[in-house]
């Protein structure tokens, strides 16, 4: 092949020279990696405190004169906008995405670092516009994450003026800054790996992350053509999405738009987004299970195409989001097949989890009790799915606390696990420092056993018919005093999870002076990121020359081999037996 | 040094054979990294700018007014003459041209004819700009007309409202295409390429022929329906 040399010439990494270039303005993967990382924890905590605060409302109605019904409702929006894009979104693809593609397929860096470097700061750029709506006149805009028109833009909304136009603004820059890094992901995962790595040799976490990108590359434009529409509907008074309205008695300007056509747009990037933050998860779990079980991933080729159908099939069930918007039966029909045909692929993942640590060497260490706790959460989360995924069983429970329980278990606390799971398994790596178990252990037992606290109670709610995004329910007939005693049972269980996290923000701080220094390799894994020859590995990744792949990713306890694992880079040889055929290009 | 990898199977017959090569290590296409990439964010912009067609063709039916009769809005008096649509089917033309003269700086590109490809690629910015200025021109005559992107004479405020966003959105890209154009060509002539070769004007081919399709379509779906 023609261009193969480019991946070896060391020509085009820009060796920093002083302490800005290393750190700030660093082109660099893996700093950069930590600078959306760092920046997506700090969002994170900021829409943690925020839905303390929706808590404590729900937990206990009357308490807290400083939570009003409008402020409640930006907490709302800015917990979910906050939770889905800035957080989940831009930790698992700018994040790991960036840390691990380069060191997992071989590479010195990502193919284009100076454009990496500037989807870093436009990202932090979209983050600070996003915060800077708490600071305007009005607020941040309070009209749920979906941002549905027209009350997005229509008085009476919290923050329908200077708040919803910076929530726009913000979400375009993200776009722009998501193009940037997915361009890089996607092109270095398919031209820039290293000798013998083909694409069916990749580890499941590159696959995850590559599939996961390619869906946002195709998904985020109708994000912004949505918001670009809106925007002007709300600055300069064309009606897209506006129908002609009458709002505290007088006749508004707009004629003749379509909000539905909105929520069209809206979630033909709202399904996708839920797998572009799944499906790096998917890739991270299968990784980390099959190092700590010691065995080799049960069907790995079904867990490629799995992702690859999954990621398929997203594109064609989002109206499941919209059955009570008013559809023709004949759609409602359709997207409640595609959307059940997605369990397919989905559950086969589940099974091959499930049977990767059947009869494995499972060693219960933090990052895999986090992974274990995941296949938990997630079958709890997917399986409220089939409920929801029905037309007739979803218009009952469709905006009841059920849905929200639904896609936190599923969206929320999985993915939030496997990032855990897979913090407490990279950081040796990141940081050359162990994490401290114990702390690690109290913070898994805190957080898997708090989430079912928090929402199990949840999927009641939704049966009794409690409402979502309600301040307070008030004197409602349907809704028993019992409801509010399970409210607040459940704010305490969130205020104690949230609370936990300080746990684990101490270990990560601590641990970077203070914990055991890491020694190489030291869950006994196989892929190539623990293969550089320095930890944490040094620019350029990989010292003078390029690894060569000669197997698969998941060769644990090969039956004859010296070690109870084969690195993808040990050459085959007369005393190890390569069952890496597996994984082969054939 | 044994790479590890199948190598019978890359000249294996049919399927298998093609997917074998697809798969294989280093690299799944045969081209520079920053062609492929600009593949990537073309099929990217596809789809925004189909979301914008898509969502014009849906408000166009939802509104409730009745749609301006296109070739009646965009027509010109010249000499004495009423002729629909004139200025569209100038413009679309010297788009068109200007893809004839980016594929012509292309194939001069790669045979290192560095002045050829300089006045090609200035050629194609030229028609670009030109390009934009015509629209520049059409957007002050409708505005005088009286349309405006809330608003027009005719019927649906939708008119208007697609119109401004979908041409000015395309506008951005020309405009855009002609800056990257103008650098690209600049760079050539200083002979910067001279060591990596000259993928990087087929790059930017591909991005200019890109624009000039999308022009197509949105001459289709707006001046002629």
């Amino acid at each position: 092949m023609q261009h193969t040399a480019l991946a070896d010439q060391t020509l085009e990494l820009h060796d920093p020279h002083s302490f800005v270039t290393k750190y700030i303005w660093s082109q660099d993967h893996k700093v950069i990696a930590i600078q959306y990382g760092l920046t997506a924890v700090f969002v994170g905590l900021v829409a943690l405190v925020l839905s303390a605060l929706m808590r404590l409302q729900l937990g206990f109605p009357d308490t807290f004169d400083f939570i009003t019904p409008g402020a409640y409702l930006q907490f709302v929006t800015m917990h979910g906008m906050i939770m889905v894009i800035y957080l989940l979104t831009a930790l698992l693809l700018g994040g790991f995405g960036n840390y691990l593609i380069p060191l997992m397929v071989g590479a010195r860096d990502m193919v284009f670092p100076y454009m990496n470097m500037l989807s870093y700061w436009m990202y932090l750029l979209s983050v600070i516009i996003l915060l800077a709506s708490f600071f305007v006149p009005g607020g941040p805009t309070g009209a749920g994450w979906t941002l549905y028109p027209p009350q997005a833009i229509l008085q009476g909304t919290p923050g329908y003026d200077w708040g919803i136009i910076l929530m726009l603004v913000s979400l375009a820059v993200f776009i722009i800054a998501f193009t940037m890094g997915g361009l890089n992901y996607v092109t270095t995962v398919l031209q820039a790996r290293t000798r013998g790595m083909t694409l069916m040799r990749m580890p499941l976490t590159i696959w995850g992350i590559f599939t996961a990108t390619v869906l946002g590359l195709l998904a985020f434009p109708a994000l912004l053509v949505s918001a670009i529409m809106m925007l002007l509907d709300k600055t300069i008074g064309t009606s897209f999405f506006m129908p002609a309205l009458v709002s505290l008695g007088e006749n508004l300007d707009y004629t003749g738009g379509s909000p539905v056509l909105f929520q069209h747009l809206f979630w033909f990037f709202g399904h996708p987004e839920v797998y572009i933050v799944a499906l790096p998860a998917f890739g991270m779990v299968s990784d980390v299970l099959a190092c700590h079980a010691r065995k080799n991933i049960f069907g790995y080729r079904m867990m490629v195409w799995a992702i690859v159908a999954i990621g398929g099939l997203s594109f064609v069930v989002w109206a499941h989001h919209m059955y009570v918007s008013g559809m023709h039966p004949a759609f409602g029909f359709f997207f409640a097949t595609t959307t059940l045909i997605i369990a397919v692929p989905t559950a086969i993942k589940v099974y091959n989890w499930v049977l990767t640590l059947w009869q494995g060497n499972i060693h219960l260490r933090v990052p895999m009790l986090f992974a274990i706790g995941f296949i938990f959460t997630f079958i709890h989360g997917g399986l409220t799915g089939l409920f929801l995924g029905n037309v007739t069983i979803d218009l009952p429970l469709s905006d009841t606390y059920f849905v929200v329980a639904h896609f936190h278990m599923v969206m929320g606390v999985s993915p939030i696990m496997v990032l855990f799971a897979a913090i407490y398994h990279w950081y040796p790596l990141i940081t050359g420092r162990m994490l401290n178990d114990a702390l690690g252990k109290a913070h898994f037992w805190l957080t898997f056993l708090g989430t079912y606290a928090i929402y199990l109670p949840m999927h009641y709610l939704g049966f009794l018919g409690v409402p979502r995004r309600y301040f307070a329910m008030g004197s409602t007939d349907f809704i028993p005093e019992s409801a509010l005693s399970l409210n607040a049972s459940i704010t305490v269980s969130a205020l104690i999870v949230g609370a936990s996290q300080l746990i684990f923000l101490f270990n990560v701080f601590w641990s970077l002076r203070h914990g055991e220094k890491a020694p190489h390799n030291p869950w006994g894994a196989t892929s190539l990121e623990w293969q550089t020859p320095d930890v944490p590995p040094k620019h350029g990744n990989w010292g003078p020359e390029l690894p060569t792949v000669y197997r698969w990713a998941y060769d644990f306890s090969v039956p004859g081999a010296e070690r109870d694992f084969i690195a993808q880079n040990e050459p085959p040889d007369a005393a190890h037996p390569t069952s890496g055929e597996l994984g082969g290009a054939s | 040094m044994d790479t590890g990898s199948h190598d019978d199977s890359y000249t294996a017959p049919g399927v298998r054979g093609m997917v074998a090569d697809w798969a294989a290590d280093k690299q799944a296409f045969d081209m520079p990294w920053g062609k492929l990439m600009m593949w990537i964010f073309l099929l990217s912009d596809t789809f925004i700018f189909s979301i914008f067609l898509t969502s014009y063709m849906n408000v166009r039916l939802s509104a409730t007014d009745s749609w301006p009769n296109a070739s009646e809005v965009f027509a010109l008096e010249i000499f004495g003459h009423h002729l629909p649509l004139i200025l569209i089917a100038i413009m679309t033309f010297v788009l068109i041209t200007s893809s004839g003269t980016m594929a012509m700086a292309v194939n001069f590109a790669y045979r290192r004819d560095r002045r050829k490809t300089v006045w090609l690629m200035a050629a194609t910015a030229l028609l670009g700009a030109s390009f934009v200025g015509m629209q520049a021109f059409e957007w002050t005559k409708l505005i005088e007309d009286g349309v405006r992107p809330w608003g027009n004479p005719w019927g649906a405020a939708q008119f208007g409202s697609a119109f401004f966003m979908i041409t000015g959105f395309h506008g951005l890209h020309v405009s855009a295409g002609v800056i990257y154009l103008a650098i690209v060509a600049r760079k050539v002539a200083r002979g910067d390429y001279e060591q990596k070769g000259y993928a990087i004007v087929e790059i930017a081919g591909l991005y200019w022929h890109f624009v000039d399709l999308v022009w197509v379509f949105i001459f289709a779906f707006f001046y002629l329906w």
